[in-house]
């Protein structure tokens, strides 16, 4: 049997939808048997989530005021003590897994592979490198204990059940280092959906202008119930927040329908996109790299046709 | 002696479209433009500002690799390092085991941070720093857009899903460099000259008490699939049009 324990990402009340995504690749290993580890100042609520996303066999639970935060320094000392017994430890490939998995791996002296997007049997795993240029397949020795984290937008989310799974808490004896405080988080607060799970997208870049122009996505996204991305140019140029960009070293996403703005498609964006169901790309200039992955294509300038896109959808 | 400790990595240049050779045992790399992996720069851009603003005395740039590697390290001493270790070998070096020298090499050089790229272009880990301070049993702030020093600490902003977080960590400690750090500085052609003096020490990882293993087997190499180029609209109408009847919008 394949033990996999998923290391639980929330805000402490929901689980983040990555994780059911998780639990859909973990299942993807034969003769699994999938544990969520949820670590929080009051794990109730997030627990109750986990046990009925179908395919989890057990949740375990580990209450502590200092899991408040979710601070890799804290948490990974954690969840190596309860990894022990464990094939598989996986998280998801977004921030929080990329900060906290690589030093859970270090702990357990146990190599880690990143972005897993398919699973070939327990031992071996398909992976993206060069900004997806390429795909590896990595074979690791057996008997070996592997940390991974799950490229989400490679898998759908496990469905929620009626069954639930077990529930316990761990009581640890681990000592948690005080050398690492959180101060704040600024979050652009929105009530779009999350960028990482929407099912529709619009995304602008470099040709905005501005930051003020970067807003008449707003209108669109709006009638579309679409989450809005940028490019990295229109990011680093300031017209968008830092979380809303998608590529390489962004995000990675994988919406039904992504509309691209003003993009012209570096390699780096494209591989944040290409798991998109649809991709509609805009753009003035005909030679941009986008319209070569796009679905549909329409060469013009961004500023006329967003609002008669808004006006047509109505 | 405060001194900081900044990891590279000797990659296929940012601009380079790589490309799968056809018989799937790696990619092509002969002949191509490599460089210093670009959040690696932005790394040790950040360190000589920490070292300009006078809360650094000293700036050593450390890689692991084969021979050609010295490259990039002279790079890095034209851009400004003091001096550079050279951890030369032909191994196929996974993170943990990049971790692990880097840890060696902090042992000797007692540095009050250690600054990594957050992952390298090539094989996009994202791992080696944060293994690094899991080892070290120290504070580490990945994904950095903002680092203050101040007496005993860094305040770190970074940029995670979320938004921006800023986290206080104690020193010594390793931080990690996301894209909107800095904007790392051009090297100029009597720092490349100066450069050639500056102090580059070879190491072998055995002096340093590691044998790379290598436990992550890389099996195949494949080109990834295409999306096929779909159709060119002629306005937003024919657009909406194409979008609903399939189902897209409403």
């Amino acid at each position: 049997m394949n033990k996999i324990l998923i290391v639980a990402e929330h805000d402490g009340s929901r689980l983040n939808p990555a994780i059911a995504k998780c639990v859909r690749c973990a299942r993807d290993i034969p003769d699994a048997n999938v544990t969520v580890l949820v670590l929080a100042a009051d794990p109730a609520a997030v627990a109750a989530e986990a046990a009925t996303i179908n395919g989890v066999d057990a949740v375990v639970t580990v209450a502590n005021p200092a899991n408040a935060q979710a601070l890799a320094a804290t948490l990974a000392p954690q969840v190596a003590a309860v990894a022990s017994g464990y094939s598989h430890v996986f998280g998801p490939s977004t921030t929080f897994g990329k900060d906290l998995m690589p030093r859970i791996a270090a702990l357990l002296g146990a190599p880690q592979l990143s972005d897993v997007m398919a699973v070939e049997s327990a031992t071996r795993f398909r992976r993206p490198i060069y900004a997806g240029n390429a795909i590896v397949t990595v074979e690791v020795a057996a008997g070996t204990q592997l940390v991974a984290t799950v490229r989400v937008a490679s898998f759908e989310a496990a469905a929620r059940g009626n069954a639930t799974a077990p529930i316990t808490a761990a009581s640890l004896d681990v000592v948690l280092p005080s050398h690492t405080r959180f101060v704040s988080l600024s979050a652009a607060r929105s009530d779009r959906p999350d960028l990482q799970t929407a099912n529709r997208v619009i995304s602008g870049g470099r040709a905005f202008g501005s930051a003020d122009n970067f807003k008449i996505l707003d209108g669109l996204a709006t009638k579309l119930g679409a989450a809005v991305g940028a490019s990295r140019a229109a990011v680093d140029a300031g017209y968008a927040a830092s979380d809303m960009q998608v590529g390489q070293t962004g995000k990675i996403i994988a919406p039904e329908l992504y509309m691209a703005f003003g993009i012209s498609g570096a390699i780096q964006h494209l591989t944040g996109i290409k798991d998109a169901r649809t991709i509609v790309a805009v753009n003035k200039d005909a030679e941009a790299p986008i319209f070569e992955i796009a679905d549909y294509g329409l060469v013009g300038d961004v500023f006329q046709i967003i609002p008669e896109l808004e006006r047509l959808i109505g | 002696m405060n001194r900081i400790l900044v990891a590279i990595k000797r990659v296929v240049d940012y601009n380079v479209r790589v490309r799968v050779k056809p018989d799937g045992t790696g990619v092509v790399t002969d002949g191509v433009k490599m460089s210093i992996n670009p959040f690696d720069e932005i790394a040790l851009e950040e360190a000589l500002r920490i070292k300009e603003k006078g809360q650094a005395q000293e700036v050593v740039v450390v890689t692991i690799g084969p021979a050609d590697c010295q490259q990039q390290l002279r790079t890095a001493l034209a851009m400004g390092a003091d001096r550079a270790l050279h951890v030369q070998t032909d191994a196929v070096i996974e993170p943990l085991t990049a971790a692990r020298i880097f840890k060696s090499l902090i042992d000797r050089e007692q540095p009050m941070l250690a600054i990594l790229g957050k992952q390298a272009i090539d094989d996009d880990c994202n791992q080696t720093g944060q293994m690094l301070s899991a080892l070290w049993g120290r504070p580490q702030a990945t994904f950095a857009s903002k680092v203050e020093i101040g007496d005993g600490v860094a305040t770190v902003t970074r940029e995670i899903d979320a938004g921006l977080e800023t986290l206080e960590i104690d020193l010594p400690a390793v931080i990690t460099t996301d894209l909107r750090l800095n904007e790392p500085r051009y090297v100029k052609l009597p720092d490349i000259m100066k450069a050639k003096k500056k102090p580059l020490d070879v190491l072998e990882p055995a002096a340093l008490g590691v044998t790379p293993s290598e436990q992550l087997k890389a099996i195949r190499y494949e080109p990834p699939p295409q999306r096929s180029k779909g159709v060119m609209v002629k306005d937003a109408q024919e657009l909406v049009a194409a979008l609903r009847s399939k189902g897209l919008i409403q």
